[in-house]
């Protein structure tokens, strides 16, 4: 932690350090350069000219636009649910000893673990079964499931990390249900609810493979960027629209980040 | 300060019944764990009490019972002489002192101290006084804006203090609260929580599982074992006049002849203690005896010099062992250690032979697990 008191990395280690961030970040700056350029199709490198033309085309886009409206919508819908039943689930596996309890904590995690394709699979045919067709809801009950671990993980993390005495400390000095609610537990939760929000409405965001399922008929914004990447006269719309979505996604991580490392720890 | 003090007396009214905590007939289960069995005890109004016992011997679990953080299994609690059993936490008149502090960590330490007059909706002016003084008693004026983060151990368990005491309850309850202190912080907080104790006047109960600590604060202390009270009584009353073998041993050192030994050294199979300095070790076996006293021979198997005393071990003829310190008066280290292995004879006046019922025996004294005892 201490960056004062550990020894300078050795030259090796810093390039090495060096070639895997560069690795992961070159391409995202390639697509910012090419979300400017004048060519249509084929890529050259340095691109012959800078332009903003691919701009207004992919804002003037009506169905980007609507793919974005729905994503925005999934992913907010979706955020809230899970805040409430992570949080909830949370608050019952680290407080109440039931019979189940463990293999509830295991239930509310698996559906991470378990293949997107899987998840997918399962939830096109329960809807198929049920008649119930696709919908915005259909995809905010798919986007939920794995929603809901992201929420969940941070709660329990942060409330492991409580001392448990504080809310007795909290009943012992007078204070009602409620009161040590709003006074005690929820401020030592709230960053931990928030930071593990943003990053379920991260994840929904960008979410292919379950949606795809799902969506039936619709487009969000993922699946809208798949379907045009392979329209070839208008490449650079795909890098713009791509980059728009990068920035709805980056700047909530970021305060994410922030936000659990103000905390002094790793809640993911 | 000392003004600060007597405010807070005053605040409590004076109390008709000289009781304070009751214990009737109380049990608590946890599953099938018995944590707490067939309690009665009665804790007087601002007396310093102290329950002693080893990890899982059911002391903090009576402690967690007067709070209202557990119900009695069966059996009823009394506080100044009303039935409080059914109460939660926060309908009782006593504060805590937690062993890890539970200060709140998003508060300064204002806010922490006035956090009970905050939820009883006490105006602001009236919370910043009264914070002031509970401050002032603990002496850490001048820190109110710290968070508990900014603070050291000694400095966080004030704050736990006053955070209690801020509500001038009729008991304060403190569990294990030097726990996590080194040596010399912790001894320096008993002498001044007892003085704390003194000024307020409140009822302190203290839960320790460290016999030094019990002995040298409390005015009255209760030996907890398996959930059960084995002996009630003053600090020296329960040292000089261990009721049971296990009292023996864990409020001070095991020194329990039993059977063929008993019978051997007093003439009756009755277990008996003696403490360890009530005993002289002579190197003269021949010497004329005095009537008035016991004597046994053995061999020295250990000498552990500890600096203003040296601790013999010593294996008598008769069975068994007893444990024998002797303030170096004269000897040096060299000459103690040289006593090893020799014949010694042990003398001591009858009337220190104390009867006791056999006990377990707890082992070594003061265990280092200060875990939550019973839970």
């Amino acid at each position: 932690m201490r960056t004062t008191s550990t020894p300078r990395a050795g030259l090796g280690l810093r390039i090495a350090t060096f070639l895997v961030v560069a690795f992961l970040y070159v391409p995202l700056l390639v697509m910012i350069l090419y979300a400017f350029t004048t060519q249509t199709a084929a890529f050259t490198f340095p691109p012959p000219g800078l332009t903003t033309r691919w701009w207004s085309i992919a804002l003037g886009n009506e169905r980007m636009w609507e793919a974005l409206r729905l994503s925005l919508v999934v992913a907010g819908v979706s955020t809230t649910a899970s805040i409430v039943i992570g949080g909830l689930l949370a608050a019952a596996v680290y407080r109440a000893r039931f019979a189940g309890r463990d293999a509830l904590a295991f239930l509310v995690v698996l559906p991470i673990a378990l293949p997107g394709i899987v998840t997918g699979i399962a939830l096109r045919s329960t809807f198929a079964q049920l008649e119930l067709g696709f919908s915005t809801w259909s995809l905010v009950v798919g986007h939920t499931t794995f929603c809901i671990v992201i929420v969940y993980n941070n709660v329990v993390a942060r409330l492991r990390r409580m001392s448990p005495s504080l809310a007795e400390a909290s009943s012992d000095l007078g204070a009602s249900g409620w009161q040590t609610f709003r006074h005690v537990v929820m401020p030592n939760l709230a960053t931990a609810v928030l930071a593990g929000a943003i990053l379920a409405f991260a994840l929904s965001f960008d979410e292919i493979i379950v949606t795809t399922f799902v969506a039936g008929q619709q487009q969000t914004l993922p699946i809208y960027i798949f379907s045009i990447l392979f329209r070839p006269r208008q490449k650079p719309v795909v890098n713009v629209v791509a980059l728009v979505a990068i920035a709805i996604t980056f700047v909530p991580v970021l305060v994410a980040q922030l936000l659990t490392r103000e905390e002094g720890g790793h809640v993911r | 300060m000392a003004e600060a003090a007597t405010a807070i007396r005053r605040g409590r009214p004076n109390e008709a019944a000289s009781e304070a905590v009751r214990f009737v007939g109380v049990t608590k289960r946890f599953g099938d764990v018995v944590a707490v069995d067939g309690v009665d005890l009665e804790i007087r109004a601002g007396e310093f009490f102290s329950m002693l016992g080893p990890s899982g011997s059911g002391k903090t679990t009576c402690l967690r019972m007067i709070a209202g953080f557990e119900r009695p299994t069966q059996g009823r609690i009394l506080l100044g002489g009303r039935d409080v059993s059914g109460l939660p936490p926060f309908e009782r008149d006593v504060n805590t002192v937690f062993q890890d502090y539970a200060l709140f960590p998003h508060m300064t330490v204002a806010d922490n101290v006035g956090y009970g007059l905050m939820v009883r909706k006490i105006p602001k002016a009236i919370r910043r006084d009264r914070v002031a003084e509970a401050l002032d008693i603990v002496r850490l004026r001048g820190f109110e804006d710290r968070r508990p983060a900014q603070l050291s151990g000694g400095q966080r368990q004030r704050v736990a203090l006053a955070r209690a005491l801020v509500l001038r309850p009729s008991v304060l309850l403190l569990d294990e609260p030097l726990g996590a202190l080194d040596l010399k912080l912790r001894q320096a907080m008993q002498v001044e929580l007892k003085e704390i104790q003194q000024r307020v006047g409140l009822t302190f109960v203290y839960v320790t599982h460290d016999q030094e600590e019990a002995l040298a604060m409390s005015d009255r202390l209760a030996v907890f074992n398996h959930g059960r009270v084995e002996q009630v009584g003053a600090p020296a009353e329960v040292y000089e006049r261990p009721a049971t073998g296990f009292v023996a041993g864990f409020v001070g050192v095991s020194n329990v002849l039993e059977g063929e030994a008993a019978r051997a050294v007093t003439g009756s199979p009755r277990a008996v203690t003696i403490r360890p300095e009530k005993i002289h070790l002579e190197l003269d076996l021949d010497a004329p005896v005095d009537p008035a006293h016991h004597h046994a021979t053995g061999t020295v198997t250990k000498v552990v010099y500890l600096g203003a005393v040296t601790r013999y071990t010593v294996a008598l003829e008769a069975g068994g062992e007893l444990v024998v310190m002797q303030q170096n008066l004269r000897t040096s280290s060299m000459e103690a250690l040289q006593v090893r292995g020799r014949r010694v004879r042990l003398v001591w006046d009858r009337q220190h032979s104390r009867p006791v019922e056999p006990g377990d025996d707890p082992g070594t004294v003061g265990s280092d697990d200060p875990g939550k005892g019973g839970r």
